[in-house]
């Protein structure tokens, strides 16, 4: 039953890849003490670094090392003389199955053994709750939702952000704390609150993908993957999980169709070393199979007759993706939808979005009426790319050169990308 | 848990005692004192005098040295407290989200250390 230890290293890697989530969300339940779950699962992946050569890999590791780590928890409370206090307290919060605490040479057998896949319980949406909590600031909470649920290592979180390995530590172990001393808990809310809470989770998960949108913009168009970690693939990841653990709830099936409809066309967003724009580009290169998830899902989410902001931006997504040429686009059905997507959201950002749209579906009229909304939002937005992109992109539509030569000069000044600044510079030069 | 909601404002956001909404204040005040006590999650509160009345003391090399404030005059001063008992964080958040001056002030919230 011996194992090579480069085999092991790998079976324990993947299973922590994999699995991290599900087994800290398991311990966390148990113990309601983020710190001594990371610690203690720290713990478990080092035994099995041990035991795995000689006994071989287990049929269910992540029951072993749930096991193992369990059993850790409870030597340390133990050592720290505070085990008699909290005792009672563990055997209330465990509930059926709390044996499985005092861990016997048998179970660790039957864990060896196999068992089926459904063997942990599945507490992580109690845990993405927690690490998404409004409490936590912004940046921790997206740092600390990759490291718990998305399987990145502390140094992969701190390539995210280009932090330090050790400041990113520093940050996800204060974050930890705040967790487990300032009786943030583990409960899922209830009523009203759950609304909010899923809400700032979604968000999280939105803000991820966003964040790896940008970074494949900055280094890693081309095909190249990058020197950061894959953030859009980690946000779809995280989508998918929201979405299997809140069956019914159909702005977490919107999210994930979002999110999918965006990514199938990352393909085609570079080509020939050259940033495309949505018009121009090859949708034969599109990705069909997440093209056809992210519509069925879309498709069933709207008809749960409870629309929020991310159904409805899945479904402007959705009609780019269902246009077989640009020109096929339907433009005003688009509009329509930002106008809803306004009234839910009245940001800025959406409504330049929405008078982008609106400036598409028909001749000069719409396309000085879009302006002049554009131009209401210089105020809000005079930082923002997007905002002098898009006006840039107007003037120049409208024939209103000198003006348009000076928005695309504001644009450039504002983008960090190469490709796009090579992009802004032609469309500019041709003026 | 136990948690103190420690009350801040900037003396000139306060509304101006005698006005309406002074006393609007004071009476919302009392209604979520009320509920609190009635709920049982509320252990203690009190309102300080204005931070003109402090006094500083710190005590270096055995020496009691007292210092008149402190004094910052844009900066927001602890006004008063409550101590809560709640289950979560998430109670305590909102039992502090109802305190009037979190409106123009800052209520910051913490658990309390147990050494149990």
């Amino acid at each position: 039953m011996q194992s090579a230890p480069r085999a092991v290293e790998m079976a324990i890697s993947h299973t922590l890849r994999e699995d991290r989530g599900r087994i800290l969300a398991a311990l966390v339940a148990q113990f309601r003490d983020f710190e001594l779950a990371e610690d203690c699962l720290q713990d478990a992946a080092e035994a099995a670094l041990k035991a795995w050569p000689r006994a071989g890999v287990p049929a269910s590791r992540r029951g072993w090392l749930l096991q193992v780590a369990r059993r850790r928890a409870i030597d340390r409370l133990r050592r720290a003389r505070i085990f008699a206090a909290k005792a009672g307290e563990i055997a209330l919060l465990t509930g059926p199955g709390a044996e499985m605490a005092a861990g016997t040479g048998a179970e660790m057998a039957a864990w060896a053994g196999g068992g089926g896949p459904h063997e942990i319980p599945d507490h992580r949406l109690r845990l993405i709750f927690a690490c998404c909590h409004p409490a936590i600031g912004r940046k921790s909470r997206i740092a600390l939702t990759l490291r718990t649920l998305g399987g990145l290592s502390t140094e992969e979180v701190a390539r995210a952000f280009l932090d330090k390995p050790a400041t990113m530590a520093q940050r996800l172990s204060r974050a930890r704390a705040k967790i487990s001393k300032a009786g943030l808990g583990f409960a899922i809310p209830e009523g009203a609150e759950l609304v909010a809470r899923r809400d700032a989770v979604l968000k999280v998960i939105y803000l991820i993908y966003n964040e790896g949108h940008a970074q494949g913009g900055r280094d890693a168009q081309g095909g190249g993957s990058g020197p950061g970690p894959d953030l859009c693939r980690e946000a779809i990841h995280l989508a998918r999980l929201m979405h299997d653990l809140s069956p019914g709830e159909p702005e977490a099936a919107g999210l994930l169709a979002l999110l999918l409809l965006t990514q199938a066309r990352a393909p085609a967003l570079y080509a020939g070393g050259r940033y495309v724009p949505l018009e121009e580009q090859d949708r034969g290169r599109w990705n069909g199979a997440m093209i056809r998830e992210g519509l069925a899902l879309i498709a069933a989410a709207l008809g749960a007759g409870r629309a929020g902001p991310f159904q409805i931006e899945a479904a402007i997504a959705a009609l780019h993706c269902e246009a077989r040429t640009a020109a096929a686009t339907d433009w005003p059905q688009i509009a329509a939808l930002y106008r809803i997507l306004e009234a839910m959201l009245p940001s800025a950002t959406v409504r330049l979005n929405s008078a982008v749209a609106l400036a598409r579906t028909g001749g000069r009229r719409a396309r000085e009426a879009a302006l002049a909304r554009i131009d209401a939002l210089e105020g809000a937005l005079a930082a923002y790319q997007p905002f002098h992109a898009a006006r840039a992109d107007l003037l120049r539509r409208l024939g209103r050169r000198e003006e348009g030569r000076t928005a695309y000069a504001r644009a450039l000044a504002l983008t960090r990308g190469e490709k796009e600044r090579a992009f802004l510079r032609r469309r500019m030069d041709s003026l | 848990m136990k948690y103190i909601a420690l009350i801040y404002s900037a003396p000139q956001s306060r509304p101006a005692p005698g006005s309406a909404a002074f006393e609007d204040q004071i009476a919302r005040y009392r209604e979520i004192a009320a509920a609190w006590q009635e709920a049982g999650v509320l252990l203690a509160g009190e309102a300080l005098q204005p931070v003109e009345t402090a006094t500083s003391i710190r005590v270096r090399n055995g020496k009691v040295e007292l210092t008149d404030g402190p004094f910052a005059e844009t900066r927001e001063t602890l006004g008063g407290f409550y101590l809560f008992e709640c289950e979560s964080l998430d109670e305590a958040i909102r039992h502090a989200s109802m305190i009037p001056t979190a409106e123009h002030g800052t209520v910051e919230l913490r658990p309390v250390l147990s050494f149990g």
